[in-house]
C-alpha cells in the first residue's frame, strides 16, 4: 500500500518537473507583460514602436532605432556567418578527412563555449580599433567624423557573425547528414561530380532545415546583449551607416536598467523587453514552421 | 570551366572556409590568452579587488562564481533530470510532450537580458523576503531557469539511450517503476545526465546579461547567498566597461576563459568514456 502511494507520488512530482519549462514561459510572459504595459499605456503601443525620440529624462520612449539597429546588426551577422557557417558545415558533412573533422568539430565546440563577454572584450579591443583605422584612413574623407570611432553597426555584426557560426555550423551539419544515401548515390551513378550532388541534390533536398539554423542563428543574433554592448557605441539613434554607432533592443534594456529608478522609464524599459520577448517567440515559430519537425540544438 | 575544374574552386573554398573557423577561434583564444596570461599570478586570483577593480585581485569574484554556480545547479539539476525523466520513461508522444517540447524550446530562445527583467520583478522585487532583493540567490534562481532546457534535453537523451532490455529485466524480477528508474535506468545514464550538468555549469558560468539584473554586482567578498556579489564574467564586463581596467579586464578574461575551456574539455573526455562504455 505504502509503495503504491510511492509509486504514485513520484509520478506525480516528476510530472510537475516536466511541466516545469511551460510554467516558467508563462511567467516570464505575464511578468514582463505587467511590468510593460503602462508604458504602452502611456506612450500608445504605435508611438512607442515608431517614435524615433528616446529621452528617459524627459519621459519621451521611442524604440524605432532600437528596433531598426537589431535588425541591422543581426543582418551583418548573418551576412557574415551564414556562408562561412554553412561552407563549414557543407566541408565536415560531406569532404572532411578524419584528420581535418578531429581538428574542426572542437573549435566549433569551443566557439560556441566562449562567454559573450569574452567576445565583447575581443571586439572592443581588436576589432574596433581595426575598423576605426579603417573609418579614419581609407574612407576618412567620405565619412562623418561621428562615424569614425570604431564602436559600430559593422563591429556589433561581426562579432555577432562570429557568435552564431556554431549554431549553424551544428545543425545544418546534423541536416546534411541526415539526408538519405540514396539522393546521393543516385546522382553519383547519373556521372555527377561529388561536388554537383551537393549542389544540386543535397543541398536542395536539406532546404527546409538549413533555413531553420538560419533562422535560429538569427535569433540567438536578436538576443545577444553583452558582446553588442561593448562594441555598438549604443547611440539610441537610426543608424545611417554600417559604420554607424548603434544601440539594439537588448543593449538598450542592459544599459539603462540598473540605473532606472521605478516608474515610468523602468517601466518603457520591461515594454522594450516584450518587443524582444515577441520578436524572438515569433523567430522561434517560424523556425519550428519552417523546419516541421523537431531540429536537435546543442 | 569543366565539371572537375568547378569541383576542385568549390572545394578549395569550403576546406578555405573551414580553415577560417578554426583561425577565427585561434586568433580570439590567442589574443585572449597573450594579453590576459601575464596579469594572472598568484596575488590576482587570491587578492581581493581594490580601486573598484583598477587594481589588486579578482579573488571575490572567484568566490562569488562559485556559490553562484553551485546554487543555480542545486536549484536546476532535480528539476531538469526530474523532467527528462518524466519525458523519457513515463510518458508516451502525445499532446502533452509536444506542449512540454514546445515550453523547452521556448525557454531556450528566450534572450538571456529578458531573463533577466523577469528575475529582477520576480526574484529580485517579488520575492525579497526570501531572496533579500539582488542577492547570489536571485541571481542563481534566474540562471536555474535559463540552464532548465539543456538539462531537460541532456537528460532525457541519456536516459532514452539506456537498452530496452534493462528496464525490461527490472521490470521481469518484480521491481516497480521507480525502482527500476532509480536503481536500474539512472546509474546506466548517470555519465550522459552528467555531461549535461557540466555543460550547464559552461553556460553559468559565462552568464552576465541576466546576472545584471539580478546579481547585485558587489566587489565585496561573499559570506552567504544571501549576500549581492558578481562572477568573473561579470566583474570583466565592469572592469571593461565602467573602470577601463583593460589589464584587469584581460586577466579576468584569461582566468574565465581557461575555466571554461577546462569545463569543455571534461565534458568531452566524459561523452568519450561513456560511448566507449556503450561499445564495449
Amino acid at each position: 500500500m505504502r509503495r503504491a502511494v510511492f509509486e504514485r507520488g513520484s509520478e506525480v512530482a516528476l510530472f510537475l518537473a516536466a511541466l516545469i519549462a511551460v510554467v516558467i514561459i508563462v511567467l516570464i510572459g505575464t511578468f514582463i507583460l505587467i511590468e510593460g504595459l503602462p508604458a504602452f499605456e502611456r506612450t500608445g503601443l504605435l508611438n512607442f514602436l515608431l517614435g524615433h525620440e528616446w529621452r528617459p529624462l524627459q519621459g519621451v520612449f521611442g524604440i524605432f532605432p532600437m528596433i531598426v539597429g537589431s535588425i541591422a546588426v543581426t543582418a551583418v551577422a548573418l551576412a557574415v556567418g551564414v556562408p562561412l557557417g554553412l561552407a563549414t558545415a557543407i566541408f565536415l558533412a560531406e569532404i572532411a578527412p578524419p584528420r581535418a573533422e578531429r581538428l574542426v568539430r572542437p573549435a566549433v565546440e569551443l566557439l560556441a563555449g566562449i562567454p559573450s563577454v569574452v567576445y565583447g572584450l575581443f571586439g572592443m579591443t581588436m576589432l574596433v580599433p581595426i575598423i576605426r583605422a579603417l573609418a579614419q584612413t581609407w574612407l576618412g574623407a567620405s565619412l562623418d567624423p561621428q562615424f569614425r570611432a570604431g564602436y559600430s553597426v559593422l563591429a556589433a555584426g561581426l562579432v555577432l557573425g562570429i557568435m552564431i557560426l556554431p549554431t549553424i555550423i551544428n545543425i545544418a551539419e546534423d541536416v546534411l547528414r541526415a539526408q538519405p544515401l540514396e539522393y546521393k548515390e543516385g546522382s553519383l551513378a547519373l556521372g555527377a561530380t561529388h561536388w554537383q550532388t551537393i549542389a544540386c541534390v543535397l543541398l536542395p533536398a536539406a532546404r527546409p532545415g538549413i533555413v531553420a539554423a538560419i533562422v535560429l542563428a538569427m535569433g540567438r543574433a536578436i538576443g545577444e546583449t553583452m558582446a553588442v554592448i561593448m562594441v555598438a557605441g549604443n547611440t539610441p539613434v537610426l543608424p545611417q551607416s554600417l559604420f554607424s554607432p548603434v544601440r539594439t533592443l537588448t543593449s538598450n534594456i542592459a544599459l539603462e536598467m540598473p540605473y532606472a529608478g521605478p516608474g515610468a522609464h523602468s517601466q518603457a524599459l520591461y515594454a522594450t523587453g516584450v518587443v524582444l520577448f515577441g520578436l524572438t517567440m515569433v523567430v522561434n515559430l517560424a523556425a519550428l514552421l519552417v523546419s516541421r519537425r523537431r531540429v536537435k540544438r546543442g | 570551366m569543366s565539371q572537375q575544374q568547378a569541383q576542385k574552386l568549390a572545394f578549395t573554398l569550403l576546406w578555405g572556409a573551414a580553415s577560417l573557423t578554426v583561425l577565427i577561434l585561434t586568433v580570439i583564444l590567442g589574443y585572449i590568452l597573450v594579453q590576459g596570461l601575464p596579469q594572472v599570478s598568484w596575488e590576482f586570483l587570491t587578492k581581493e579587488p581594490t580601486e573598484m577593480g583598477r587594481s589588486g585581485g579578482i579573488f571575490s569574484s572567484i568566490v562569488g562564481t562559485l556559490y553562484f554556480v553551485a546554487a543555480s545547479l542545486i536549484l536546476a539539476a532535480p528539476l531538469g533530470i526530474g523532467a527528462g525523466i518524466y519525458l523519457a520513461e513515463y510518458t508516451h508522444d502525445g499532446w502533452f510532450t509536444s506542449l512540454v517540447r514546445f515550453g523547452i524550446d521556448a525557454l531556450a530562445a528566450v534572450p538571456s537580458i529578458v531573463f533577466g527583467l523577469f528575475g529582477y520583478a520576480l526574484f529580485v522585487v517579488a520575492l525579497k523576503p526570501v531572496t533579500h532583493g539582488w542577492s547570489i540567490l536571485s541571481g542563481a534562481f534566474t540562471a536555474a531557469c535559463m540552464v532548465l532546457p539543456t538539462l531537460i534535453r541532456t537528460s532525457e537523451e541519456a536516459l532514452r539511450a539506456v537498452p530496452q532490455e534493462y528496464r525490461e529485466g527490472s521490470l521481469a524480477l518484480g521491481a516497480t517503476r521507480w525502482q527500476t528508474v532509480v536503481r536500474v535506468v539512472l546509474p546506466a545514464a548517470a555519465p550522459g545526465i552528467l555531461t549535461g550538468v557540466i555543460l550547464s555549469i559552461g553556460r553559468v558560468v559565462g552568464e552576465t546579461a541576466a546576472l545584471l539584473l539580478t546579481l547585485g554586482g558587489s566587489l565585496r567578498l561573499p559570506r552567504s547567498i544571501f549576500e549581492p556579489a558578481r562572477t568573473m564574467a561579470i566583474h570583466l564586463y565592469l572592469v571593461a566597461m565602467e573602470v577601463g581596467a583593460m589589464d584587469m579586464a584581460f586577466g579576468t578574461a584569461a582566468v574565465l576563459v581557461i575555466t571554461v575551456l577546462g569545463v569543455n574539455l571534461l565534458t568531452t573526455w566524459l561523452t568519450r568514456r561513456h560511448i566507449m562504455r556503450l561499445l564495449r
